[in-house]
C-alpha cells in the first residue's frame, strides 16, 4: 500500500508540469459539467416551483348538501394522487375574490347575488402534477353528480409536462457528452504519463510484476487527479454562481448551489472519471507492450 | 532447464523466418554462449525463454514453464525466476543504484523489512556496495551493467539471461562483467549469454550455440557428444 502511495505520487513530483496540467484540463472538463449541473438543478428547483401550483378545481352545483360533499371530499381526498381537498364555500369564494382582484373590489361590493359557486380545491402529491394524472383526476371527478365543471389548466400543465421532458432529455444528453470528453481528455493526460514512465512499465515488466501490480500506481494517480480536479471545479462553479449571484443575474428567482451531497457527488464523479480514465489509457498500454 | 524441441518463431510481417527448427537443451549449471551476427535470431531466442515472444511452433520449456502454453497472468511467475540483463542496462534514471535493485523486490511483492538487507547482499555480490547512493548517470558503464545484474540476481533466480551485456563497454569492464557472470554460474545459476564477441567466447572456452539467419548451426556440447561417440 505504501508502494502505491509513493509511486503515484513520486509521478506528481517527477512530472510536475503534467501533472499541474493534466488537473487542470480535468477540473476544466469537470467545471463545464459542474455548470451545466448547476444550471439544470436550477431549472429543475424553477419546475418543482411551477409544478407546485398545478391544482384542480371542481366546481360545485349550487344547493348540493354539506353533508353529500362533506362525505365525498373524504372519498377524493383518498385517492392516491391527491396530497389535499380543501371546499371553498360561495361565500369565501367571493371574500377571495375581492382581496385578490383588487381592480374588480368595487364590481364585487356592489353584487346582490353571489355569482361565484362553491368549490373544491385539490392538490396533487409530488410525483403525479402532471397532464396525464390531472386529467385523470379531473374524469373521477366529473363522475360525482354535484360536480358542475372541472379545470386544470390542460394547455399550461401540458406545457410543463413537455418542458420537464425536455429539459431531462437536454441534460441526460450534455451530461453524457460531458462526461464522455471528460474521460478522453482525462485518458489522454494519463496516456502521456503512461509513455513518459513506459521505461519504468518495461522494467517491472522484465522483473516479474503483475499487470495489475503495475496499473496500481497510475489507478490512483488517476483517482487523485480526478478528485482534485473535482475539488478546483467545485471552486470554480462557487465563483462563478458568487458572481452572478452578486451582479443580480439572479432575476429575483432564488437561486441555488450544489448542497453537500451533490457536491460529494461531484467529487466522486471527478474521482471516477479519473480511474476509468487511467484504467483505459494503462490497459491499452499493457496490452500493447 | 531449458529446452528447445524443435522451435521456430515466425513473424506476421512476412519477413521470412525469425527462427527456424531450433533445437537444444540447457541443463541446470550450465553456461552458453549465445553467438551470431546481428539478426541471427539471438535475441528472439532469449525473448522466447522470457516469454516476452511466443512459438509459432516447436516446444520451449523454462524452469519448467512451457512457454507456448503460457497465460498472460503466468508471465510474472516465470520472470520472477529469471533474471534478464541487456546490453543498454535499463536502470531508472532517477533511483540510485541500491533503489533500482530495491526496485525489483517491492514491485514483486517482497517484504519492507527483508529488502534493505538483500539489496546489500546484492551490491556486495557485484563488488558495489561503495556505489549504494550512486545515480546511474554518476557511474560507469561496467558499473551500471553490475547494478543490472544485481538487480537480476536479486530474486535469486535459477537462470540468468544475459543479452550482449558487454556489447556497450571497454575491453576492461567487459572482462570484469564475464568474470562476474562467471562466478555467478559457479554459485549454481544457469547462464545464458548472448554475443558477437568471438574473442570473448574463444577464451571462455564454455559451450556455444551459434545461430545463422534463424536456423542453430552449430552447437560445441552436440559437436563434442557427436566426437566421443567417433
Amino acid at each position: 500500500m505504501n508502494l502505491l502511495w509513493r509511486e503515484a505520487l513520486l509521478t506528481f513530483r517527477r512530472t510536475r508540469t503534467l501533472s499541474v496540467l493534466s488537473v487542470t484540463t480535468i477540473a476544466f472538463a469537470l467545471f463545464v459539467t459542474g455548470l451545466f449541473g448547476l444550471v439544470s438543478l436550477n431549472i429543475r428547483n424553477a419546475l418543482g416551483d411551477l409544478e407546485e401550483r398545478v391544482e384542480i378545481v371542481a366546481f360545485v352545483l349550487r344547493g348540493t348538501p354539506t353533508q353529500t360533499i362533506a362525505v365525498a371530499t373524504q372519498d377524493i381526498a383518498a385517492f392516491p394522487e391527491v396530497l389535499s381537498v380543501t371546499y371553498v364555500s360561495e361565500d369565501e369564494a367571493l371574500e377571495r375574490a375581492r382581496t385578490d382582484l383588487v381592480e374588480f373590489q368595487d364590481a364585487y361590493r356592489d353584487l346582490e347575488v353571489n355569482p361565484l359557486p362553491p368549490s373544491l380545491e385539490l392538490r396533487l402529491r409530488p410525483g403525479f402534477r402532471n397532464a396525464e394524472v390531472a386529467a385523470e383526476v379531473s374524469e373521477r371527478l366529473q363522475g360525482f353528480g354535484f360536480v358542475e365543471e372541472v379545470r386544470y389548466g390542460r394547455e399550461w400543465v401540458q406545457r410543463l409536462d413537455a418542458l420537464r421532458n425536455i429539459a431531462g432529455l437536454v441534460g441526460l444528453a450534455i451530461g453524457l457528452a460531458f462526461a464522455l470528453v471528460s474521460i478522453v481528455i482525462i485518458g489522454v493526460t494519463i496516456r502521456i504519463t503512461v509513455l513518459q514512465r513506459a521505461r519504468e512499465i518495461h522494467i517491472m515488466r522484465l522483473v516479474g510484476a503483475t499487470d495489475w501490480f503495475i496499473r496500481g500506481p497510475f489507478l490512483l494517480e488517476g483517482a487523485i487527479k480526478g478528485f482534485l480536479g473535482g475539488i478546483a471545479a467545485l471552486v470554480l462553479c462557487g465563483l462563478v454562481f458568487a458572481g452572478f449571484k452578486s451582479q443580480g443575474l439572479g432575476l429575483g428567482v432564488g437561486l441555488g448551489f450544489f448542497n453537500i451531497g451533490q457536491s460529494l457527488l461531484l467529487l466522486l464523479f471527478g474521482t471516477l472519471l479519473g480511474l476509468t480514465g487511467s484504467l483505459v489509457s494503462v490497459s491499452r498500454h499493457l496490452k500493447s507492450v | 532447464m531449458i529446452r528447445f524441441a524443435n522451435v521456430s518463431k515466425h513473424y506476421a510481417t512476412g519477413t521470412g523466418a525469425a527462427l527456424e527448427g531450433i533445437t537444444f537443451h540447457i541443463a541446470r549449471g550450465e553456461f552458453a554462449f549465445l553467438t551470431g551476427h546481428s539478426g541471427a535470431g539471438k535475441s528472439t531466442l532469449l525473448k522466447l525463454m522470457y516469454a516476452d515472444e511466443r512459438p509459432s511452433a516447436g516446444d520451449v520449456r523454462v524452469s519448467g514453464f512451457n512457454i507456448g502454453a503460457l497465460g498472460r497472468d503466468e508471465v510474472p511467475r516465470l520472470r520472477r525466476r529469471l533474471g534478464i540483463v541487456f546490453q543498454d542496462f535499463r536502470l531508472l534514471e532517477d533511483r540510485t543504484a541500491a533503489e533500482n535493485i530495491a526496485f525489483a523486490l517491492e514491485v514483486t511483492g517482497s517484504r519492507p523489512d527483508v529488502i534493505p538487507a538483500r539489496v546489500t547482499r546484492a551490491l556486495a555480490q557485484v563488488g558495489l556496495q561503495a556505489k549504494a547512493d550512486a545515480y546511474p548517470r554518476e557511474m560507469s558503464g561496467g558499473e551500471q551493467q553490475r547494478v543490472a545484474i544485481a538487480r537480476a540476481l536479486v530474486n535469486d533466480p535459477p537462470v540468468l539471461l544475459a543479452d550482449e551485456p558487454t556489447g556497450n563497454l571497454d575491453e576492461r569492464a567487459t572482462r570484469s562483467v564475464f568474470q562476474l557472470l562467471h562466478e555467478i554460474n559457479e554459485a549454481g545459476t544457469v547462464v545464458v549469454m548472448a554475443t558477437h564477441d568471438l574473442d570473448l567466447v574463444r577464451h571462455a572456452k564454455r559451450r556455444v550455440l551459434e545461430l545463422r539467419d534463424g536456423h542453430l548451426v552449430f552447437d560445441s556440447a552436440a559437436d563434442a557428444d557427436a566426437e566421443a561417440a567417433e
